[in-house]
């Protein structure tokens, strides 16, 4: 990452039930809307971050999500990053094809959460957990796009 | 953190208007809670003379793949059903964020608000809806 984070007050949230993806909703679309983001953009991060946050609990059999404001640059944003130690993904091309799917959804979680934010990274280690970060900025339209649409 | 997340993890109430049911969705819900909608849904759609459903999401501040999913299913189930569904209510962030989500629930009925909604299932004063695909032939 380029920018520096004066403000480190990462929230961490537990990821083991669906009232915890309540949770994490909740935490993600307050902190957000401290950071001025607007409704629609709000809304995206928000989606984005239920997504990711059903994947690790149902994949990932559970984990934990970080919530963190990024205020050190000139743009206000918020990274979430959401951890588990499940068994992995192989096929990181294949997870983020729209319409894949391993576990009876739609297959859009990984595809359509990239499609929301900014920015997104995803690590993964067969056998030891999957590791997914996005960043959105609060006026997106002063940062350039990054990754395809 | 302020409280307990909104809304109530327990059940949805589902209301009879006549031959219609109406459900309004509200806050937070959880997978759990929609799950158990469409199934009780379901179940009152077969056992009972419904004929139109009318699911008001306006409550509602995110929708993703998986509520998106349920609605889609509830919709696909009624249809088999002889009984037709109609989301209403949908917010605009919603509605943008769903089709950049990639889910754009082809086949579900949509309506602005519950009046409207009543009106395309025939039980509203607004002009007479057109015949929905599902019912030719």
């Amino acid at each position: 990452m380029t920018h520096t984070s004066r403000h480190t007050a990462t929230t961490c949230l537990p990821i083991g039930s669906d009232a915890d993806l309540a949770w994490v909703r909740q935490e993600v679309r307050q902190a957000a809307a401290e950071l001025g983001f607007g409704l629609v953009q709000q809304t995206k991060l928000v989606t984005a971050a239920s997504e990711l946050a059903r994947n690790t609990l149902i994949h990932g059999g559970g984990g934990r999500a970080e919530v963190t404001p990024l205020t050190g640059g000139p743009v206000l944003g918020l990274r979430v990053t959401f951890a588990d130690s499940g068994p992995g993904i192989r096929d990181l091309e294949q997870a983020m094809t729209d319409g894949y799917t391993s576990g009876g959804g739609l297959g859009l979680g990984l595809s359509g959460a990239r499609r929301l934010v900014q920015e997104f990274t995803i690590d993964s280690t067969p056998g030891q957990g999957t590791t997914v970060t996005v960043i959105a900025w609060a006026n997106p339209m002063t940062r350039p796009r990054t990754g395809p649409r | 953190m302020n409280g307990l997340p909104s809304g109530s993890p327990a059940q949805v109430p589902v209301l009879a208007l006549g031959s219609l049911l109406l459900v309004t969705l509200q806050g937070e819900l959880y997978d759990g809670t929609a799950e158990q909608l469409q199934s009780d849904l379901t179940e009152r759609i077969a056992h009972s003379h419904v004929t139109g459903v009318v699911i008001d999401i306006s409550g509602v501040e995110i929708v993703d793949s998986f509520l998106g999913r349920i609605l889609a299913e509830i919709a696909s189930s009624a249809r088999l059903l002889a009984t037709r569904t109609v989301v209403a209510g949908m917010r605009p962030a919603v509605a943008i964020t769903l089709v950049e989500l990639g889910l754009t629930l082809p086949g579900l009925d949509t309506a602005l608000d519950v009046e409207r909604a009543l009106a395309l299932l025939g039980h509203g004063s607004a002009p007479a809806p057109s015949v929905p695909a599902w019912e030719d032939a």
